[in-house]
């Protein structure tokens, strides 16, 4: 066991964790914040997608002793200021983007690395990024809806929420 | 104008702002001070002796608690099934135990041996492999059909054979359809495959016991679609303990599909460990766990034959049925190819004679229960196959000899052949929306365009009906269940108005949190943010049968409805004494209740807080207080239908089937959120074309299960489906549900797969290639096999 420190949502945060501790483990488990999922085992799912040092990583592939001193973001720092949600969170709820909610967080931080890189990005070029993330509930197309608001486009045939 | 809030209204879902913020609590998100952690040992062969099992080395390692087997079990009960099918001679299926850990004999590949319970998880992993099991293999059963040879391998030994039963249905018909089919101008038959598929639902469960010495009272922390099932099944049948004393809790779950549903070992284990160890014991599933201890669903073989007459009208439907019922019996196993399986094989259609023989079977498999549709998709699956290729036989159009043979708008009340009565439906409505909306006419320049790109384009069509509601009790008692299928509702009003709704359907995607408010606060003339919706913890709602077989808003929606006009019901006598009026001439609108005729008003939180400090209350009376619990028993199922249109095209070369087109026209009766509606169609959409092109979960001859994980299971990506056009405007309400509505969970999944089939039939059929069938998952090999066959 070892102390690992890191930056989290803008918090400079420690836990313990054992040399084969995940970063998934580490923020759910070390630091208590259960908005990073795990769906899966075999690194597929994507449930588990947060920020290191500003890139998507899904967060079960990489040792929490990897990610010392990095700077990571969750979904549980991707509201606004002031608690309110924030431009993609909203978008989610207005185009009724989840479910159940499981894959939601992952889908989140995805769609929000996708929108630093590419700030307009095409129906198809949305369904192509979201390859790495699986959604059960969705269909994805209100996910992808979405993602084509957050980023200010036009959404074709949608019934946004109220 | 579409509604902005109230029933009809795309209410934003009020659940989405904690998932969305990381504030969510599912189960794996609990943890209780002094928790221990359970892992699971699980078996690595189908089928198979245990000689022994040697836990010494392992309970000496550091940090392990205790390693339990089967012999820590000998007082408990095996895990029940909750529904008794009698077969064609009139004998009861036969129900091997099943115990929480193998006894003997391991059954099937992840069949739960040993648990080690640890301080942590990594030294309950790590002790695992030092538990020494030794097991001689036995040959497996895994093909049905060969599990019911004379002599072969038997999953139980207990048992006489590998037939759970044998089932005719309905059994009096049989002779007159045999003489249908002698007469028939025309018969068409099929050999089909529903394949086997996991539910898969994101969030792999969890199970968290814990005990609490001082009251004697226990809690399971579970992801379940119906805690009070859970509840029941556990407390009852499985470890003894009294409902009051037993708490089940299924906080925020992370999709179902029906993999919840069930009543699962695991639970047991860890409320049953509590207790033995007197501390908490968790047990989370890995996705590797989930693939061989989440219950499988579909998996049936089927020949299904259609007689016509001269006219192309349906007269009779025979089918024989293989349904794999795995190593043991799941709760609800037995009624998904019979009950839920055969009295929809009428489907849209006059058929007047229908028989349907269904032979379950056990196999050294995982246990197969109901997935999203269950046993509806199956039906459906076999009718509009066959249809198809029938239309193809005779050379007339699929939607054409469809719209010859439906039930038409007249004739309902319809009793169909196979016990069932549908209340409602307009199946020409649906199929005139589908065709429009999907440019049914103008798919010729559309192939042909596509022929341009060296593709070829396929249409095809496929209708459903659906039995949804799951109900009514005294029905499903006749027919085997071991429970009732009501559902219960508690409205407690508060003193100042606002209100506490209490439901036993349990939300795990379905949104609900806000549907079900959206009902109560537009019956009250509310805002919704006043009403709230508690489900998921049987020690706050009164009772629940929980949420499947799309029944929340139909039987759980309606209790709700009566418990609230309970609620009216008497805030009207107190508001009648406020307003020294009568109370027939009480009227409630926009949250005020008015004298008719007068401009006597006055507000609901007036009469509400009246109801509470009853200083000016006539006591005489009513009693004080303004809580109200209802029981919901209804009189039929609902009958939902559709038609789906989904347009393909298949590349010669590879084989590659590509959905380019889907349009999805149904007829749910009212719907309350259309937003959540259509959300909830396209999810069952994604998941039948994943059906029909990609999903499978397939056994080797030994039963080693070789599609287990995310790597080998293809579950549909986003860039595996096209934009879905979905509507809803064809309405027939339910004619005997007070809001009319009929459930739309699972419809995508049971009209979808068919459509997908008929499809790429369709395209390789007017290519030339004489293809009468391929199985699903239509794969790239498949579809190049048989166009190179
Ligand atoms: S949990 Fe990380 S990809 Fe599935
Ligand atoms: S919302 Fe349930 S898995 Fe995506």
């Amino acid at each position: 066991m070892a102390t690992i420190t890191m930056t989290v949502n803008g918090s400079e945060v420690s836990a313990e964790a054992e040399g084969r501790t995940l970063l998934s483990q580490y923020l759910r488990e070390g630091l208590g914040m259960t908005g990073t999922h795990v769906g899966c085992d075999t690194s597929q799912c994507g449930a588990c997608v947060v920020h290191v040092n500003g890139q998507a990583v899904k967060s079960c592939t990489m040792f929490a002793a990897e990610a010392a001193g990095a700077e990571v973001t969750t979904v549980e720092g991707m509201a606004n200021a002031d608690g309110s949600l924030g431009v993609i969170q909203q978008a989610f709820q207005d185009h009724h983007g989840l479910q159940c909610g499981f894959c939601t967080p992952g889908m989140v931080m995805s769609a929000a690395a996708l929108l630093k890189d590419n700030p307009k990005p095409t129906e198809a070029e949305i369904r192509d990024y979201l390859e790495g993330n699986i959604c059960r509930c969705t269909g994805y197309q209100n996910i992808v809806r979405a993602i084509m608001a957050a980023s200010g486009q036009e959404v074709p045939g949608a019934i946004a929420a109220e | 104008m579409p509604k902005d809030s109230g029933i009809g209204a795309s209410s934003k879902r009020r659940e989405d702002v904690r998932f969305l913020t990381g504030n969510g609590n599912y189960t794996d998100d609990i943890n209780i001070n002094g928790q221990t952690y359970a892992h699971f040992i699980r078996s690595d062969v189908a089928h198979g002796t245990i000689n022994s099992i040697n836990t010494a080395a392992a309970e000496a390692m550091d940090g392990v608690i205790k390693v339990f087997t089967a012999a820590d079990f000998a007082a408990a009960g095996g895990i029940p099934c909750g529904w008794q099918i009698t077969d064609r001679d009139g004998n009861a299926m036969q129900e091997p135990k099943h115990p929480i850990l193998a006894e003997g004999k391991v059954r099937h590949v992840g069949d739960p041996i040993a648990v080690v319970v640890a301080e942590t998880l990594e030294a309950a992993r790590d002790a695992a492999e030092a538990v020494e099991i030794d097991i001689d293999e036995l040959p497996a059963v895994i093909d049905m059909k060969a599990a019911l040879d004379d002599g072969a391998t038997k999953v139980h030994d207990d048992l006489t054979s590998n037939l759970c039963f044998d089932w005719g249905f309905v059994e009096e018909n049989r002779e007159a359809v045999d003489a249908a089919f002698a007469e028939a101008a025309h018969v068409t038959s099929l050999d089909l495959v529903n394949n086997r598929l996991v539910a898969n639902p994101m969030e792999p469960r969890v199970a968290i016991g814990d005990y609490n010495r001082s009251d004697d009272e226990y809690t399971l922390y579970t992801t379940s679609q119906n805690p009070h099932v859970i509840r029941l099944l556990m407390g009852a049948f499985v470890l003894s303990i009294p409902e009051h004393k037993l708490r089940v809790v299924a906080p925020d779950v992370g999709g179902g599909f029906g993999s919840k549903i069930y009543h699962y070992a695991e639970e047991a284990f860890c409320t049953f460990a509590a207790k033995v160890l007197n501390r908490p014991v968790k047990w989370t599933s890995t996705r590797a766990e989930a693939f061989v201890s989440d219950a499988h669903g579909r998996d049936h073989v089927t020949k299904i034959e259609l007689a016509l007459d001269a006219d192309n009208k349906f007269t009779a439907i025979r089918t024989e049925t293989y349904a794999n019922m795995g190593a043991y019996l799941s709760t609800f196993a037995p009624a998904i190819p019979t009950w839920l399986h055969g009295t929809l094989m009428a489907g849209n259609y006059t058929t007047p004679l229908i028989y349907v023989n269904v032979k379950a079977v056990f196999t050294n498999t995982v246990p197969v229960d109901a997935y999203r549709g269950a046993g509806r998709p199956e039906a459906t699956f076999q009718l509009e196959r066959v249809i198809d290729k029938a239309a193809r036989e005779l050379g007339v159009d699929p939607a054409e000899l469809r719209r010859q043979n439906f039930i038409k708008p007249d004739q309902f009340p319809y009793a169909t052949p196979v016990a069932v009565e549908y209340d409602t439906g307009d199946y020409d409505a649906t199929l005139d929306k589908v065709l429009e909306l999907g440019d049914y006419n103008g798919f010729a320049a559309r192939a042909a365009e596509s022929a341009a790109n060296g593709k070829l384009r396929g249409i095809g069509l496929a209708n459903y009906i659906e039995a949804c509601g799951i109900a009514p009790s005294n029905l499903v008692g006749q027919l085997g269940a071991r429970a009732g299928l009501y559902e219960s509702a508690k409205v407690r009003v508060n003193a100042t108005g606002s209100i506490s709704v209490f439901t036993g359907s349990h939300s795990h995607g379905q949104g609900h949190e806000t549907t079900f408010a959206q009902v109560v606060a537009d019956m009250i003339g509310l805002p919704e943010d006043q009403i709230d919706i508690v489900h998921g913890d049987t020690s706050k709602v009164p009772m629940g049968m929980g949420t499947y077989g799309s029944r929340s808003l139909a039987v759980g929606g309606s209790a709700m409805v009566r418990a609230t006009e309970k609620i009216i019901n008497k805030a009207k006598k107190i508001a009648a004494h406020l307003m020294e009026a009568a109370e027939d001439d009480i009227e409630l609108k926009d949250g005020q209740f008015s004298v008719a005729g007068t401009d006597k008003s006055v507000a609901w939180g007036d009469v509400t807080l009246a109801a509470y400090v009853p200083h000016n209350y006539p006591l005489e009376d009513i009693e004080p207080g303004l809580e109200e619990t209802a029981f919901y028993d209804p009189a039929n199922f609902t009958y939902p239908s559709g038609s789906y249109l989904c347009e393909v095209e298949v590349d010669p070369d590879t084989g590659t089937v590509d959905v380019v087109a889907f349009t999805a026209a149904d007829d749910f009766g009212n719907v309350i959120n259309p937003m959540i509606v259509e959300g909830q169609v396209q999810g069952g959409l994604a998941q039948g074309i994943g059906q029909a092109l990609r999903e499978s979960a397939v056994y080797d001859d030994n039963g080693q299960l070789l599609s287990g994980s995310f790597m080998d299971y293809a579950m549909p990506r986003a860039d595996d489906l096209p934009n879905l056009v979905v509507d809803h405007s064809s309405c027939t309400p339910c004619t005997h549900n007070p809001l009319g509505v009929k459930g739309c969970g699972e419809a995508g999944a049971i009209g979808s797969p068919p459509a997908v089939v008929n499809a790429v039939l369709d395209a390789l059929n007017r290519a030339g290639h004489k293809v009468d069938h391929i199985d699903m998952p239509v794969s790239p090999a498949r579809v190049w096999a048989a166009m190179n066959s």
